[in-house]
């Protein structure tokens, strides 16, 4: 581990400046800051801790819909009885995330921030060749292990899973992701690895998270976030899946619906082709069966993941209908 | 603080339940709890590397990147330079070490040992270290060391066309009957191959060590299963007299076989402390405890059974390989619990051993029954189905009455006690013999059976008992508690014999000043050692009574008694008349400062060598098969699985095992420990895996995140029945091998029961979604 110097900020703006220095990093809840330090990953120049700011932490919920300052930590949100009742899927996809004590420091900004967890990209001592970390240097995954990685927006350069869960909840009820003044919609912040994957989210230097809003809506306050993995806890997903419904008032044709996918893609995936397809459908296994296979539309395998091929669908539509079915 | 100041701080643990026949919680058989528990869990127990010692320095390990070939050159001037750092070791500038005797007392060749290597075999082997002022500056400066390699192609794993068949290990082999032609001649015939992956023992606690030089004497803090032969290696490499090394492992935060010996690492550390004049703490991270040491073997099997139509089996063939370093040997005995555990008329077991380029494997929970379990009691398993009868039943027909490989009589076999206890409690006799017959709306449900066995290791011990001035007693000894619970059944067994409160009894251990002892592993200290302890401190006992009896200031003096009894710490005549006083003012009355007897269980004939290799070697060991009987602990496992019939998820939501470990000097802490395996067990059938990236020979998921052990969430209640009988042919006191049982048999049980839900076999562990999906 390098040297670096710390400073504490004291106000958002002072966050921003500090944070607009080269080689300068925010430092939140650091169960990703401080991981990547030590695996070699990162190396700060400047941590600018902004743990301390007073008032980033707070959850606030009127009928619009729910607002979530940086710094609430995951384990608050996940209990926080408005968010459980209005956004089931939200509290969901964070209490089934990493683990109890990490979701204890963990905040929502950093959440968000958090990196794949490609195993060539967390060791830079043995595999030098990723573009992620290093820009034009290759991909050591293509050809490796990929058993984790992703089948659904990859491109040449990477094929790196987003491992995050609340970002595909996020993206499924339309969050905006809240940079000072500026807003940027959940689905827009996260980016493609296309030919630039070191370039993972719409965030310039010198600008923090400061919040995210997610409106109320119908789908969302009927809605659930089903994650499929190995072990039962403490593991990021095989597949998951945000999935929010709403009924026309017969309870049984679908009005609205909210799909997107996690751990199966480069970064949180909407699934706009399965609402459309069921859209003004009644809810019924088989016709939810055949929609949710759109899901996987364009998938493309690396070998030893190719079982999240079959597994994605079969998850987005057991979340679909477990929505549905429970009254 | 010791355990002992915080457990008289606390005081707090009087009597409990009894089983056994024991009245107290303290007694031998009592369900006493963990003594050392509290300083665990206050944080007040101090594991080896958390010594804090004046002018510490910090090393860390270069490790190679690549899996085979040449270090070229190794450029040190960038982190020479660096600050803070003190030395940058390199093979140019090591000390000279001896090559060590090995644990199976091999003497050694008469070649200098290098703990960094030039010659790659595997990625992630020691090519230098960096010692620095801190922790952080060596890392620091490790990252400057630029090492150029000649790589060469490694052979990276069994499936490697490099392999090949590898090199038969002629001593695994064992054959009676004609297997081959009683194979053919079987009307019912299964043949198939199963494979284990590389497994790593993952203890909570990584290892590390603090070495201290003081002149030629050397102290080292590491964590240790086995101080005494850890020690001969150090004095060995170093050329110092064995006496001359002290080791001190008051606690070992998990072992599971891997702490046994002292590895590179460790003459690193030693060296540069040497070299520095200055003590030097090298703490193992988490991505090298998979290379740094090995954990167990990949492995391979095939067994085919031949069977009458009945299902009574006419023949085992099994052939075995497991992975071994290109430059080490490590035999994973693959046909251990398959020349055992069914009779059977005709056998034949062999086994080779291939070269890959990885470090070499180690010791892992019942290495060699556990792999082996999971092929025979898999094939069974299938036989059951191709014969169309019970899986339980068809064990019950194959049932051995006696040892099938030597043809002796069991010291005690309570399988048949296992099988019938755990299938009542489990509800067995309701199981549809059908595959995929139960379900739970999209969880398909399985139920499977598996029995496992791990022989009695016996091994002779030492301990040192003194009834200390304020009546309370001391134990000590150089073994150690990796959390099994050694601590509380020694002082349990001294409480009883001594006739004192389990809390007035400290124990000491993991201290090589301490009593000599040999290796904690393959199950055997808890036998080894009650017995030890339990003579030593009958010897202290019989000299209190005899100085009650006999010292002229003795209130008892005048009684003319011929024996005296103690109990709750009181000294009082068998009839009751007479004195009643407490042990602490019968030695103020006699003027004695304390009682010290040492006691043993070695041969009388024994000499000083003898019991030097009995602490620091194996070799004089008893074999489990010697004299008249084969002595085994059993289990028998039943297990029920829930696998999500879309996702291909498997849970684990019922286990019942039966289990004979003979008697129990505590039932709690035994099954803790069964409970323990069976855990592992679950991780091992459903998560875990050394995942290997073929092109580069290197292990890919090196930490705790990516490597899946069991979570709390992936275990349901475990329900573990003793049916075990005191087995006085397999230690003094009655007790079998507890440790490493309760692993074995639990991934066939979960595979079998895998198999009853959906219909899959799945033969390659672990089972994770994609083999069912
Ligand atoms: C072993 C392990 C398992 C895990 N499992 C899961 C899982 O199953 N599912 C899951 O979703 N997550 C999982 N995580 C990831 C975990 O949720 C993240 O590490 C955590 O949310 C990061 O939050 P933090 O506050 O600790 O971030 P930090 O480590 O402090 O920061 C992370 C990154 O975000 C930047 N950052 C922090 N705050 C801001 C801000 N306000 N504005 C801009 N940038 C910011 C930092 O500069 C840094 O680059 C796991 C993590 C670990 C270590
Ligand atoms: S997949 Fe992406 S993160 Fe992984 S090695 Fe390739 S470029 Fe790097």
């Amino acid at each position: 581990m390098r040297d670096f110097s710390y400073l504490r900020a004291n106000s958002v703006d002072a966050a921003c400046q500090a944070a607009a220095l080269p080689g300068a990093m925010l430092l939140a809840g650091g169960t990703t800051l401080i991981d990547l330090a030590k695996c070699g990953v990162t190396e700060p120049e400047t941590v600018v801790d902004i743990s301390h700011l007073k008032g980033l932490d707070t959850i606030t919920v009127d009928d619009r819909g729910v607002t979530i300052g940086a710094l609430a930590r995951m384990s608050s949100v996940a209990d926080h009885a408005e968010i459980k009742s209005r956004f089931p899927a939200v509290s969901e996809a964070l209490w089934q995330a990493a683990s109890a004590q990490l979701r204890n420091m963990a905040t929502i900004g950093g959440n968000l921030m958090q990196r794949t967890r490609c195993p060539y990209f967390r060791d830079p001592a043995n595999f030098p060749a990723c573009n992620k970390r290093t820009p034009g240097s290759g991909c050591s995954a293509i050809g490796g292990v990929t058993r984790g990685h992703a089948v659904l927006g990859t491109s040449e350069a990477c094929i790196a899973t987003y491992p995050g869960d609340l970002a595909t909840a996020l993206v499924a009820f339309d969050a905006t992701v809240h940079l000072g003044d500026r807003q940027v919609a959940a689905d827009d912040f996260f980016l493609l690895p296309g030919a630039t994957p070191h370039r993972e989210h719409a965030i310039e230097p010198g600008e923090v998270i400061t919040a995210i809003s997610i409106p109320a809506s119908a789908a969302a306050g009927r809605s659930t976030y089903l994650k499929v993995r190995d072990r039962q806890s403490y593991e990021f997903a095989a597949a998951s899946a945000a999935v929010g419904i709403e009924f026309e008032a017969d309870g049984r044709t679908i009005r609205d619906l909210r799909v997107a996918l996690g751990g199966v893609a480069t970064k949180p995936w909407r699934a706009r082709a399965v609402e459309e397809a069921l859209k003004g459908k009644l809810l019924e296994a088989d016709i939810v069966k055949q929609a949710s296979l759109l899901a996987i539309e364009g998938a493309v395998d690396h070998g030893a993941n190719h079982y999240k091929i079959e597994l994605a669908p079969r998850v987005v539509a057991r979340a679909i209908l477990k929505v549905g079915e429970t009254a | 603080m010791t355990v002992h100041e915080i457990r008289t701080r606390q005081s707090e643990s009087k009597r409990g339940d009894a089983s056994d026949g024991a009245i107290f919680a303290e007694a031998v058989g009592g369900r006493l709890s963990r003594v050392d528990g509290p300083a665990k869990i206050t944080g007040a127990a101090k594991y080896a590397v958390e010594q804090q010692l004046e002018g510490l320095s910090h090393a860390v390990l270069v490790e190679s990147t690549i899996a085979a070939g040449k270090v070229r050159s190794i450029d040190t001037a960038a982190a020479e330079s660096a600050p803070g750092v003190l030395l940058v070791l390199t093979p140019d500038n090591v000390l000279r070490l001896n090559t060590a005797t090995d644990w199976l007392g091999t003497p050694p060749p008469d070649v200098p040992y290098c703990p960094l290597a030039r010659d790659i075999t595997f990625s992630g082997q020691h090519v230098a270290a960096v010692v620095a002022e801190s922790f952080e500056q060596a890392v620091a400066a490790a990252a400057l060391v630029k090492v150029s390699y000649d790589e060469t192609p490694a052979i990276v794993d069994l499936d490697d066309p490099k392999a090949g068949d590898g090199i038969p290990v002629d001593t695994m082999t064992k054959e009676w009957g004609d297997a081959q032609a009683a194979f053919t001649a079987a009307p019912v015939r299964i043949c198939a191959a199963y494979n284990t992956p590389r497994e790593y023992q993952a203890p909570m606690e990584p290892h590390g060590l603090i070495a201290h030089w003081q002149g030629d004497r050397l102290t080292v803090w590491e964590p240790s299963q086995w101080l005494d032969g850890m020690a001969r290696t150090y004095a060995e490499w170093f050329g110092v007299p064995f006496e001359n090394v002290r080791l001190v492992s008051p606690y070992i935060g998990g072992g599971f076989g891997s702490k046994a010996f002292a590895y590179g690492y460790g003459a690193v550390a030693a060296m540069a402390a040497k070299m520095l004049g200055r003590p030097v703490k090298l703490a193992v991270t988490r991505p090298q405890t998979f290379t740094a040491y090995g954990g167990r073997a990949a492995t391979r099997q095939t067994v085919a059974l031949g069977a009458d139509a009945e299902g009574r089996i006419q023949s085992i063939v099994h052939r075995g390989v497991n992975e071994t370093s290109v430059d080490g040997m490590w035999v994973e005995p693959l046909g251990s619990v398959t020349s055992i555990m069914y009779a059977t008329p005709n056998f034949s077991s062999r086994q080779n051993v291939v070269r890959v380029n990885t470090v070499v494997p180690g010791a892992l929970r019942a290495p060699g029954e556990n792999p082996s379990a999971f092929g025979i009691e898999s094939a069974i398993d299938e036989l059951a189905y191709e014969v169309g009868i019970d899986p339980l039943e068809i064990r019950l027909r194959n049932y051995a009455e006696q040892d099938p490989e030597v043809k002796k009589p069991w010291s005690t076999r309570q399988l048949r006690e296992a099988f019938a206890v755990g299938a009542a409690a489990f509800g067995w006799s309701k199981r549809p013999r059908e595959p995929r017959s139960m379900r739970d709306g999209n969880q398909l449900i399985g139920w499977g059976v598996a029995a496992g066995t791990y022989p009695v290791r016996r091994a002779y011990g030492e301990a040192m008992v003194r009834i200390l001035t304020d009546g309370s007693v001391e134990v000590e000894s150089s073994s150690i508690d990796m959390g099994q619970g050694t601590y509380t059944i020694l002082a349990q067994t001294a409480a009883e014999v001594v006739g004192v409160p389990a809390e007035n009894v400290v124990v000491k251990l993991g201290d090589s000043r301490y009593a000599r002892a040999g290796v904690t592993g393959g199950s055997r200290l808890a036998g080894v050692m009650t017995g030890a302890v339990h003579k030593a401190a009958t010897a202290a006992l019989d000299e209190l009574v005899g100085l009650a009896i006999s010292d002229p200031n003795s209130p008892f003096h005048a009684l003319q008694a011929n024996t005296l009894v103690v109990s709750e710490g009181r000294i009082r005549s068998p009839r009751g008349d007479g004195p009643d006083v407490s042990i602490a003012e019968l030695l103020g009355s006699v003027g004695r400062e304390q009682i010290e007897a040492m006691g043993d269980t070695t041969p009388a004939t024994w000499t000083a060598e003898d019991r030097y290799k009995n602490n620091t070697t194996i070799t004089m060991a008893l074999p489990h098969t010697e004299g008249d009987y084969s002595r085994h602990s059993w289990c028998a496992h039943f297990i029920e699985v829930r696998v999500d019939e879309d996702f291909g998820t498997v849970r684990v939501s019922r286990v019942v095992s039966a289990l004979d470990s003979g008697r129990l000097y505590n039932p709690k802490l035994a099954e803790s420990q069964w409970k323990g395996g069976i855990i592992m067990g679950i991780g091992q059938a459903l998560l875990e895996e050394g995942i290997v990236d073929r092109r580069h020979g290197r292990i890919v998921n090196n930490n705790l995140a990516d490597y899946l052990i069991a979570t709390n969430a992936d275990i349901p209640d475990i329900e573990v029945i003793s049916v075990g009988i005191p087995d006085l042919h397999s230690s003094l006191l009655g007790g079998k091998g507890v440790g490493e049982l309760g692993i074995v048999g639990v991934a066939p049980a979960i595979a079998n029961a895998v198999f009853h839900a959906t219909g899959k076999r799945v033969r390659d562990l672990p089972i994770t979604l994609e083999k069912l999906i």
